[in-house]
C-alpha cells in the first residue's frame, strides 16, 4: 500500500492558511516523507482535471481552507468531497466563513457598486462590469458566477473536522496530521482545538479583579495597552472569553486583544451573540441613558464581534438562502 | 430516542372552544419523540390525573408534555402526578396553550396552528429533559419579623406559640405601629389601645420573642432556611439592661419638643418615652435636641436617674442575626399634607389628617380625648372631612385607592358628633366603599343617628378666611357649587408604604410595586409569599388595609412560615446554572450579573464555582457566559434553540 495521498486546496483565502502550511519549518519534511500530496495549487502544477481522473475517495484527507463564494469554489469543493475520505475545514473562512464572511453585511449589487463604479482611485469611464461570459478576438472568456453571499465550507459541503484559526497554528497542523495517520481521531464533526476558552492560556487571568466591570470602552488604536492587565477588565474589547482555545493566547503575548478567530467553545451555536451578551452584563451602570451612551462607543460592532463568524451566525442562517 | 406522552387538557370549554384539539392532535400524533397522544376534559382532575399515570406505566414513557395552563398554576400538580408514576418529575412539561393561546385568542384556525407550535417546542424541549433531584438543606427554625405595626405583633406571636423562636425587629423606640396611635376602631368603635396593648405585653414577655426596637435591619446574605441578618442598634444615650422605666428623667429634661406619636400636637422631651404604654418601658434620647449632647451643659437626666442607666454612649451597636425566614411588616405612613398645596400645603394649622385626628380624639391624646381644633383650641362646630384625598386621582396624585379612608372617616364623624353633640360634621366623598363585615351598617347609623352630612363630591381648594376655613367643592349628585365655612377640616390622606421600603426590600431581594407597595408572588393564590423564597409579607407594606385583614394576614405569614419550619429539611428546585468545567476557563463574567451572588470565580483554578443553594435559578448568568459553560438545567441553550426552531419551522 502507498503512502496516503493529500490534498490542499484554497477557496476565497488570502494565503494565510498556505503559509501556515509553510510555517511547518522542517517538520514539513516529515509530513512529506509520510504522505503524497497530489495536489496544493499554491505550490505544486496540477490541474482540476488531474483530481477529475482520480479514482472517487482515492484521497485520503483533504484541507481545505478559504470562504466559497463562486461557482467555481462550489464546484471545487464538491469535487474534492468526493475525491477524499476526509475533508478537514481548515483555517477561520472554512471554519466560519471568516474575514470574507463579513461581506454579507452588503449586497452583491452594493458590493459590485463600490468596486466598480464607486471605489476611491477607480478609473471606470466605460462603467465595465464583469460578465459571465465575454467575447475577445481569441474566442470566449468565462468567470464563475459571484454568488449573493460568502459561506462557510460546511454550508456547501459535508465536513469531518474543523482546524480552527486565522491561521491555525503550527503545532495545531501537526497534531491534526499525525491524529489523521495515527487513525486517532474523535467523532465527526469537532473541532481539533481544546474545548476551554483563550482565557484558559491568557496569562493575563490571573489579573482579573474579582468582578470585571467596565465603565468605558477603549480602542486599542487610541489607547495604550497595559502589558500585564486582562484587557477586558481594563475596557479593550477582548473576545477571548467567548473564543476557543488552542492559539496559546498569542495575540495578547504581543499585547492585542483577541478577536476571536478560532471560533466559538464547544456547544456554542453564535459567538457574537454570546460575546455581546457577556460585554452587556459587564457594562457598570445601571442607568440606560449611559449603558446606551458606553454601546454607542463600540465601532462596527457587527464587524468587531463577528470577525470571522458571520456566515454561520443565527443572523445569517436565518436570512441566507442556498444558492446553486 | 425518547418516548414522550403528550396529554391534551381541554379545560372545560377554555382551550376548546378557541383551540381545535382533534386537529392539534392529528398534526402533533407523528412528531419525532412522541409515543402517545390523548386529550381530556380536565387533565388536572383526579381521572385525568389518574390517566397520565397508568399511560406512563404501560407504555413505559419517559417524558410528558402536558399541554393544558399555566406552569404557576399546575406544574407542581403534574409534577407529582408523574413522581407517584415513578418517572423523575423534571421530566414532565407544561405547554400552555391556555394562557398564552385560547385566552388570548378568537380565531380558532390561527389559536390552533399556534397551539401545535407551542406544543412542538415543548416536546423540544421534552426530549432533552434530563432527570433532576432537588438539592435538599438544613433550615434553621427561627424567623425575623421587620416591622411591630399589628402585623409584625400578630405574626410575631402566632409564630412564637407555635414554638418557634422570633426576632421582632422595629424602627422606632416602642412596638405598635400606627394602631397604637388610633382612638377607637371602626366599626366596633371599641378602643384601639385597649384591644393592642394586651398583644404588646404579651410579645413583651413571650419566652420565645426576642424584641429589638430602635433598630433597622442593615444586611441580608444567605437564604430560605438560612439567612444572615445584619441588624442596628441605635444608641439610645443608656443601657437598657440596667433602665428600668421609671420615667424620672422624662420628668426631669427641661427641653421640650413635639411629640411624633401625637402628630406634633403634644409634647415630649429630650429624653423620651414615645407614649406612656410604650413597649419596652424603655427611654431614648434624641441626640440632636439633647442639650447636653450639642453644648455638654445639663446632664440633668443623668444626675436624676435612680438607677445610673444614662451614659450618653452614641455608638451604635451592631449584631448578627441567623434566621430561617423573614416577614417584612413595615406598615405604611400617610402622604404628608405638606405636600398638597390646593389643601393649605400644610400652613393651615386646622387643617390636619387622618392620624393627627385619631390624636384629637384618643383619651390619652394631647387634648384628652376633647375635640379641640389646633390653632386656638376651640371646639370646631363645623368640622368637614375629605375622603381620597390624594388616592384615586391618577392625574395628580396617587391612583389606587387607599381603602381604610372612607370607613375611618365615617368614625371619625362618628366620634366627632358623640363628643360634640351641636356640631355638624360633612363628609366629601367620591363613593363610600364599606365592603366588611358592619361596615355598611356601620356607615348607615352615621348618616342615620348620628345625622352625618355626605355630600357626593370632590373638593377643589380651601383656604383660611379669618378664624374660618373655606371649603369649595361641588355637589356631583345635585350640580351644585358648595362652599362650607368650616372651624376644621380633616383630610384623609392616601396610605403609602413607609419610608425606606426601597432599601430594605433591595436587601431582601424582594419586589415592589410602582407605588412601593411589596409585591407578593401571586395576586391570588401566594399573597403572603414574595418572589424569593423564605420572604414572607404583611400587613399595610403589602398594599393599604385595616386591622381585621392586617391580622389576618399575618396570621397567614405566620402559618407559611410554620409550614416552612416543619420540614426536615428544605428542597431547593434543582433548575439551577451550573458550571461546565469541561469549558469554563474562569472569566468571571457570570459573577458580575448573580443578584444572588451565587457565583465565585476561583483564579487559581480558572473555574467559576457555584453555591447551588444559592441559586434561584433566574438564568441571568447562563445569558451572560461567554463560552457557554454556564447552562441551566434543563433550559440549556441547545433546548432553547431546539424550542426556536420548532416555533419557526426549522431555520426559519
Ligand atoms: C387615620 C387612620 C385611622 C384608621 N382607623 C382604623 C380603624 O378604625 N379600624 C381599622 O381596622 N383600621 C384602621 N386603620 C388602618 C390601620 O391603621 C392599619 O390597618 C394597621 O395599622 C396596619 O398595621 P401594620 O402593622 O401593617 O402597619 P403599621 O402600623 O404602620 O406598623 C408598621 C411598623 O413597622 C415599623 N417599620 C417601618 N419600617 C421599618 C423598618 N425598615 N425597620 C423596622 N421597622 C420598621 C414602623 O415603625 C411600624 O411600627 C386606620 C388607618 C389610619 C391612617
Ligand atoms: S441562575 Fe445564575 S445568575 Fe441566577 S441565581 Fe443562579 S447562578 Fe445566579
Amino acid at each position: 500500500m502507498g503512502k496516503p495521498k493529500v490534498a490542499f486546496y484554497w477557496n476565497a483565502s488570502c494565503g494565510g492558511c498556505e503559509e501556515a502550511v509553510v510555517d511547518l519549518a522542517e517538520k514539513i519534511l516529515d509530513v512529506v516523507a509520510a504522505v503524497d500530496i497530489i495536489f496544493w495549487p499554491v505550490a505544486m502544477d496540477f490541474k482540476k482535471e488531474d483530481v477529475e481522473a482520480m479514482e472517487d475517495g482515492s484521497i485520503a484527507v483533504c484541507f481545505m481552507n478559504g470562504a466559497v463564494r463562486t461557482d467555481e469554489q462550489v464546484e471545487m469543493s464538491e469535487l474534492l468531497r468526493k475525491k477524499s475520505q476526509l475533508v478537514v475545514a481548515f483555517g477561520s473562512c472554512a471554519h466560519m466563513g471568516g474575514i470574507p464572511g463579513l461581506a454579507n453585511l452588503s449586497t452583491r449589487e452594493e458590493i459590485m457598486h463600490l468596486v466598480y463604479h464607486n471605489s476611491p482611485g477607480l478609473v471606470n469611464p466605460d462603467e465595465v462590469e464583469p460578465q459571465l461570459v465575454s467575447k475577445v478576438p481569441e474566442g470566449e472568456l468565462t468567470l464563475p458566477h459571484f454568488h449573493e453571499s460568502v459561506k462557510a465550507l460546511d454550508q456547501v459541503i459535508d465536513v469531518d473536522y474543523y482546524l480552527p484559526g486565522c491561521a491555525p497554528t503550527p503545532d495545531m497542523i501537526m497534531g491534526a496530521v499525525t491524529a489523521i495517520l495515527e487513525g486517532k481521531l474523535p467523532p465527526k464533526g469537532e473541532v481539533l482545538a481544546p474545548n476551554k476558552t483563550v482565557c484558559e492560556s491568557c496569562k493575563r487571568s490571573e489579573t482579573k479583579p474579582e468582578k470585571i466591570k467596565i465603565k468605558a470602552i477603549k480602542r486599542p488604536a487610541l489607547n495604550e495597552l497595559p502589558e500585564d492587565k486582562c484587557l477586558l477588565a481594563e475596557g479593550f474589547i477582548c473576545m477571548g472569553p467567548a473564543t476557543r482555545d488552542g492559539c496559546g493566547a498569542r495575540c495578547m503575548d504581543v499585547n492585542m486583544p483577541c478577536r476571536g478567530c478560532f471560533g466559538p467553545p464547544k456547544g456554542v451555536e453564535d459567538q457574537g451573540a454570546k460575546f455581546l451578551s457577556a460585554l452587556c452584563s459587564i457594562v457598570d451602570s445601571e442607568d440606560p441613558k449611559e449603558i446606551e451612551e458606553l454601546m454607542e462607543t463600540v465601532i462596527d460592532p457587527a464587524g468587531l464581534f463577528y470577525m470571522f463568524s458571520l456566515p454561520t451566525s443565527m443572523r445569517n442562517k436565518f436570512y441566507d438562502k442556498i444558492e446553486r | 430516542m425518547k418516548k414522550i406522552g403528550v396529554f391534551l387538557c381541554h379545560c372545560g370549554i377554555n382551550i376548546s372552544a378557541t383551540v381545535d384539539i382533534e386537529k392539534a392532535m392529528e398534526a402533533l400524533k407523528d412528531y419525532p419523540g412522541v409515543a402517545h397522544i390523548e386529550d381530556y376534559k380536565y387533565m388536572c382532575s383526579d381521572p385525568g390525573q389518574q390517566l397520565i399515570k397508568k399511560k406512563i406505566k404501560d407504555l413505559g414513557l419517559d417524558g410528558v408534555v402536558v399541554c393544558a395552563c399555566s406552569p404557576t398554576l399546575h406544574e407542581n400538580t403534574f409534577r407529582l402526578t408523574v413522581k407517584a408514576a415513578g418517572m423523575n418529575e423534571y421530566k414532565m412539561e407544561m405547554a400552555n396553550i391556555r394562557e398564552q393561546c385560547s385566552w388570548v385568542h378568537k380565531d380558532k384556525t390561527v389559536a390552533t396552528e399556534k397551539a401545535i407550535k407551542i406544543i412542538k417546542s415543548v416536546i423540544e424541549k421534552a426530549r432533552l429533559d434530563e432527570a433532576l433531584d432537588p438539592i435538599e438543606v438544613d433550615i434553621t427554625r427561627k424567623a425575623m419579623v421587620i416591622g411591630a405595626g399589628v402585623a409584625g405583633i400578630q405574626t410575631a406571636l402566632n409564630i412564637a406559640n407555635s414554638g418557634y423562636e422570633v426576632i421582632l425587629v422595629e424602627r422606632e423606640p416602642s412596638i405598635g405601629g400606627k394602631m397604637a396611635q388610633l382612638s377607637e376602631t371602626f366599626p366596633t368603635l371599641d378602643c384601639s389601645q385597649c384591644i393592642l396593648t394586651p398583644k404588646m405585653v404579651e410579645v413583651s414577655n413571650h419566652p420565645k420573642i426576642k424584641l429589638m426596637t430602635y433598630s433597622e435591619v442593615v444586611d441580608v446574605s444567605g437564604f430560605v432556611g438560612n439567612f444572615k441578618v445584619k441588624v442596628k442598634r441605635k444608641a439610645t444615650g443608656l443601657d437598657w439592661d440596667v433602665c428600668n422605666g421609671c420615667g424620672l428623667c422624662t420628668e426631669k429634661c427641661p427641653k421640650k419638643l413635639p411629640s411624633e406619636f401625637d402628630q406634633g400636637l403634644g409634647e415630649r422631651k429630650a429624653i423620651y418615652r414615645p407614649f406612656p404604654q410604650a413597649v419596652p418601658n424603655r427611654v431614648v434620647i434624641d441626640f440632636e435636641n439633647c442639650t447636653y449632647m450639642q453644648s455638654g451643659k445639663c446632664g440633668i437626666c443623668q444626675k436624676v436617674c435612680p438607677v445610673k442607666a444614662i451614659d450618653f454612649d452614641k455608638e451604635d451597636k451592631f449584631v448578627e442575626e441567623e434566621v430561617g425566614a423573614i416577614i417584612c411588616a413595615t406598615g405604611f405612613e400617610t402622604y404628608s399634607v405638606k405636600d398638597i398645596p390646593e389643601f393649605g400645603g400644610g400652613k393651615l394649622p386646622d387643617v390636619v389628617d387622618g392620624l393627627t385626628f385619631e390624636r384629637i380624639l384618643s383619651a390619652s391624646g394631647p387634648t384628652g380625648g376633647e375635640v379641640r381644633r389646633p390653632s386656638d383650641g376651640k371646639v370646631p362646630k363645623d368640622i368637614v372631612f375629605l375622603e381620597c384625598v390624594c388616592s384615586r386621582d391618577p392625574e395628580h396624585y396617587l391612583p389606587y385607592c387607599s381603602k381604610v379612608c372612607c370607613m375611618y372617616t365615617v368614625k371619625h364623624a362618628m366620634l366627632y358628633k358623640h363628643r360634640v353633640h351641636d356640631g355638624q360634621p360633612y363628609v366629601f366623598y367620591m363613593d363610600m366603599r364599606t365592603g366588611g363585615k358592619g361596615y355598611e351598617e356601620f356607615y348607615q347609623r352615621a348618616a342615620e343617628e348620628d345625622k352625618v352630612v355626605f355630600i357626593r363630591g370632590k373638593v377643589s381648594k380651601l383656604y383660611q378666611d379669618d378664624d374660618k376655613i373655606v371649603v369649595c367643592g361641588v355637589d356631583t349628585l345635585s350640580n351644585e357649587t358648595i362652599e362650607i365655612r368650616a372651624d376644621m377640616v380633616v383630610l384623609a390622606t392616601a396610605i403609602v408604604p413607609s419610608k425606606g421600603i426601597r432599601e430594605l426590600t433591595k436587601l431582601l431581594k424582594i419586589q415592589i410595586d410602582q407605588h412601593g407597595f411589596l409585591s407578593e408572588a401571586h395576586p391570588k393564590l401566594r399573597p403572603v409569599e414574595s418572589l424569593t423564597a423564605g420572604v414572607y409579607l404583611a400587613g399595610c407594606a403589602q398594599s393599604p388595609r385595616d386591622i381585621p385583614d392586617t391580622v389576618s394576614q399575618a396570621s397567614g405569614a405566620a402559618s407559611m412560615v410554620c409550614t416552612l419550619f416543619a420540614n426536615e429539611k428544605l428542597k431547593h428546585e434543582p433548575i439551577i446554572v451550573g458550571v461546565n468545567e469541561d469549558i469554563c476557563s474562569g472569566c468571571g463574567i457570570c459573577t458580575v450579573v448573580c443578584p444572588y451572588d451565587a457565583r465565585k470565580t476561583n483564579l487559581e483554578k480558572k473555574l467559576v464555582e457555584v453555591n447551588e443553594v444559592l441559586c434561584e435559578g433566574c438564568g441571568a448568568c447562563a445569558a451572560a457566559c461567554p463560552s457557554g459553560a454556564a447552562q441551566q438545567n434543563n433550559y440549556t441553550d441547545n433546548q432553547i434553540n431546539a424550542m426556536i426552531k420548532a416555533i419557526l419551522g426549522k431555520g426559519g
